[in-house]
């Protein structure tokens, strides 16, 4: 006889939260592009420690008229779509598509907002390194947030068709999984441009 | 339907690979024949003797392309190539061994091996091992297209800026190679979250992380990192490209832009790089030595862990490739310590090989031959490297051959001698045919001593002063002598080489059939038929020791594996998943079916980087829009793969 055993024992078949493939790659997916954005921000360090010929940022450090409240609405979508997960796990289906759906109009906002606040800069995507480091890292985000809303309408749809129920989400939970990311990389982000100008 | 599809107990039953169930199941699992089977098959089988094909197509290249330079070095003031024609050899040849052989033709044993050693029927995730390959295979396409038309990477192929910049290299060289780059850098990544999850969750009933073979070790060591580091050079290559095309300043001196952090970003990606490219190699090692030496490998735990550290440190040691570059040399001092603390991982495994032989009763086989030299190469390479981890002696050796020679021990000695020993020992189980020994014995002793003979010669010309990357040199230098050997060596490696092509395509008809098990090896996969059927097992193994064909003779544990007896997983194409560490049964996976979607995705992928390289964005925006339409419906959850409610 051998120490596990297959006798006798029931196990959940196919797709079944925490135990899907899915979910287990897109924590790796996460990680990787976890390091995706801390060589940007390496990259962003590299030059901030280096002597700057012209003020660095140009300009100062940038306003945060428009990105700290950008910050608490992409922030709150995260919060949304946490609140249907939860609903989806009572086997809420409406809930959850709902939520997606909000979610998805908050991370429109942040995208439009972020499209207003490019538009204001005084510097361009190459004017000069600091434009160059503030366009590409801000822009691979906005990449990010974009996949992201795909995906938060793609799931959104699904729920709406009623492809899931209390057991079966591991799609909503391997998707929900990627907009968090989505969201806590950005603090990093954030952190980056428009704190530490003001502390260092 | 009812709560009976939620969760079920797995029948247990005992068959035989001649039986009706095994028939279902070859019904269920098998590739379909034609075009459309061929471009969708999942098999983890054909999908790693594609890699494993592929990678050795580029590996005939980059080693036409070696012998050509070769011709040119092997007198003083030749002609044969023009310095544009040399540096597009040296850099393509570069770019070819170590991006387009090195890694994929490992990832194809993997992707062969893994799930036969691990006892499970396919890959965690088929669909994406499917789209890792067909990658893989765009991005070298894609890479090779430039060299094709006079317009192949010609910076080195570590590509600093200012050479790769577009002031200094105004053609689409450096776009085509930067571009491709970042494909392949895909391809990797694909790959490595595929063995990434494998490992943790696609094992035999039993298989505890105690218990995995060391080739397990060594591809998740090199998967992990290979996804920690492979973002950085894959951005680097972006921004390289941004600075070339869209006018970004990243490495643009004239601008403040800094040439030194693509040095920092390419390195931190470039040794975790070098350590993807051995581990698991070592691991084909360190499985393989023992079945020869008649006993378990020497060691187990300490070689696994010593696999681990490696890596570990191999991530704060990119500054070594970078100290004659003015960093301040407290910073130069940490890095040196660094580097050399690594020899004391690498000098476990090496003790534990030997000791392995010391022990055992060595059978001398063309397999043994290929894994005992690859110790003598490591260690010899594994020297030249501790002495250059040394600032003083790197700044007198940096950028001479010296360097050149340290690079070719440790990537032909811990990558190409293993991979040629894994193929005469595994080929018996991918094929159903013995290799020919005695074509072994020459294929051997050619390749060992011209590759010595080529690569040896090469510390003494560094330290002669003879700098790497010249496309030719005068007469009075004194490099002569040695320059003639080494070329002499580099074509008597080449038959090597060609004796091992002769080899395969002899014994593939005409070699001795193999059966299930020639090598009396203790290891999962030789219970299966040879070659594997597309199910692999029969019923899924359960597993109690490290060397479950070996528990007769060894009295690892109080407890038997059971092979011929185990869970029947038949209601459609189904595997098991276990728990990461203590591989409990965990969940009955639904296994998906061939799908053609991974090719079309690679398609996209595809042209959405030739579009960038031409600059073409209608072509970028389409090739986007196609890709996430096919992504979606790739992702469509599906009621077979138990992705969805069922419905009353």
């Amino acid at each position: 006889m051998t120490d596990v055993s297959l006798e006798r024992v029931p196990l959940p078949v196919g797709s079944i939260g925490r135990r899907a493939t899915g979910w287990w790659a897109m924590l790796f997916i996460v990680a990787t592009e976890a390091a995706i954005f801390a060589y940007l921000l390496f990259s962003y360090y590299f030059f901030a420690i280096q002597p700057h010929s012209a003020p660095w940022p140009p300009g100062g450090p940038p306003e945060m008229k428009l990105a700290l409240p950008n910050t608490i609405v992409l922030l709150a979508s995260s919060g949304v779509v946490w609140w249907g997960e939860q609903g989806i796990r009572r086997g809420r289906s409406r809930r959850l598509a709902l939520a997606l759906l909000i979610a998805f109009v908050l991370g429109a906002i942040f995208v439009g907002v972020q499209f207003l606040e490019w538009s204001h800069k005084t510097f361009s995507f190459s004017s000069g390194v600091f434009g160059s480091l503030y366009f590409t890292i801000t822009g691979f985000h906005m990449a990010h947030v974009a996949v992201g809303l795909v995906v938060l309408l793609v799931m959104a749809l699904w729920s709406a068709l009623g492809c899931f129920n209390a057991v079966r989400h591991a799609a909503i939970s391997t998707g929900t999984l990627y907009w968090h990311f989505v969201d806590v990389v950005w603090l990093a982000v954030f952190f980056t441009f428009y704190i530490t100008p003001r502390i260092g | 339907m009812s709560l009976a599809e939620y969760q079920r107990v797995p029948t247990i039953a005992a068959h035989d690979y001649e039986s009706s169930f095994a028939r279902k199941l070859e019904r269920m699992w098998e590739t379909r024949p034609g075009l459309i089977g061929w471009l969708g098959t999942v098999d983890h089988k054909e999908i790693g003797i594609r890699y494993i094909v592929t990678a050795f197509v580029f590996l005939i290249l980059g080693g036409i392309e070696a012998l050509i330079m070769r011709v040119q070095l092997a007198q003083p003031n030749e002609h044969v190539l023009t310095p544009e024609q040399y540096d597009q050899l040296f850099t393509t040849h570069g770019m070819t061994m170590i991006f387009l052989y090195s890694m994929p033709v490992l990832s194809g044993f993997s992707n062969y091996l893994w799930p036969l050693i691990l006892g499970s029927r396919d890959m965690a995730m088929p669909r994406l091992n499917a789209l890792s390959y067909w990658v893989y295979l765009c991005s070298g396409i894609f890479m090779y297209a430039g060299f094709v038309v006079g317009a192949g990477p010609n910076a080195g192929w570590f590509n600093y800026p200012p050479y790769s910049s577009a002031t200094f290299n105004p053609g689409f060289n450096i776009d085509i190679y930067a571009l491709g780059m970042v494909l392949f850098g895909i391809s990797t990544t694909v790959g490595g979250i595929n063995f990434m999850v494998t490992a943790l969750r696609a094992r035999a009933p039993g298989m505890s992380i105690n218990r995995l073979p060391i080739l397990i070790w060594g591809t998740l060591t090199a998967s992990a990192g290979n996804l920690l580091a492979v973002p950085s050079v894959s951005l680097a290559f972006l921004m390289l490209w941004m600075d070339r095309r869209l006018g970004t300043h990243f490495f643009d001196a004239a601008s403040e832009g800094q040439p030194l952090l693509w040095q920092h970003l390419f390195w931190i990606f470039g040794h975790p790089w070098v350590y993807a490219i051995v581990l698991p190699a070592m691991g084909m090692v360190s499985d393989g030595l023992p079945v020869f030496c008649r006993r378990p490998l020497v060691g187990y735990s300490a070689v696994a862990l010593a696999t681990v550290i490696t890596m570990v440190i191999g991530f704060g040691v990119w500054v070594h490739h970078m100290f004659a570059t003015g960093l301040p040399n407290l910073g130069l001092s940490f890095f040196s310590a660094a580097s050399l603390v690594i020899v004391i991982p690498s000098a476990v495994s090496v003790f534990a090989w030997t000791a392995t032989i010391w022990t055992g009763r060595v059978v001398f086989t063309s397999a043994f031959m290929f894994y005992a030299s690859f110790i003598v190469l490591f260690v010899i390479g594994g020297v030249s490297g501790f002495m250059t981890a040394s600032v003083p002696v790197d700044w007198q050796l940096t950028d001479t051959y010296f360097g050149v020679a340290h690079l070719h021990y440790v990537l032909i000695g811990i990558n190409v001698f293993p991979v040629v020993g894994a193929l005469y020992f595994w080929f018996p189980k991918m094929t159903g045919r013995m290799l020919s020994e005695r074509l072994g014995r020459w294929n051997f002793w050619t390749m060992f001593i011209g590759f010595n003979l080529a690569f040896f010669p090469m510390h003494i010309v560094g330290l002669l002063g003879m700098p790497r990357r010249i496309y030719t040199y005068p007469t009075d230098y004194g490099w002569n002598t040695n320059n003639m050997i080494i070329s002499i060596g580099a074509f008597l490696f080449a038959i090597g080489v060609a004796l091992l092509i002769a080899n395969i395509a002899i014994s593939l008809r005409r070699g001795r059939v193999a059966g299930p098990n020639p090598w009396d090896a203790p290891t999962l996969e030789w219970a299966t038929p040879s070659p594997p059927p597309p199910y692999n097992f029969v019923v899924i193994p359960t597993v109690a020791s490290r060397h479950p064909l070996w528990e007769d003779r060894l009295n690892e544990s109080t407890c038997e594996s059971s092979i011929r007896t185990g869970a029947e997983l038949d209601n459609d194409k189904e595997a098991i998943a276990v728990t990461a560490l203590d591989a409990e049964p965990d969940v009955i996976l639904k296994m998906p079916h061939d799908t053609v979607l991974p090719f079309l995705l690679s398609l996209c992928l595809t042209a959405l980087f030739v579009g960038m390289a031409a600059l073409t964005w209608w072509l970028v925006v389409a090739a986007l829009v196609a890709g996430a339409v096919i992504a979606v419906a790739w992702l469509w959850p599906r009621a077979a793969l138990g992705q969805t409610a069922e419905t009353a």
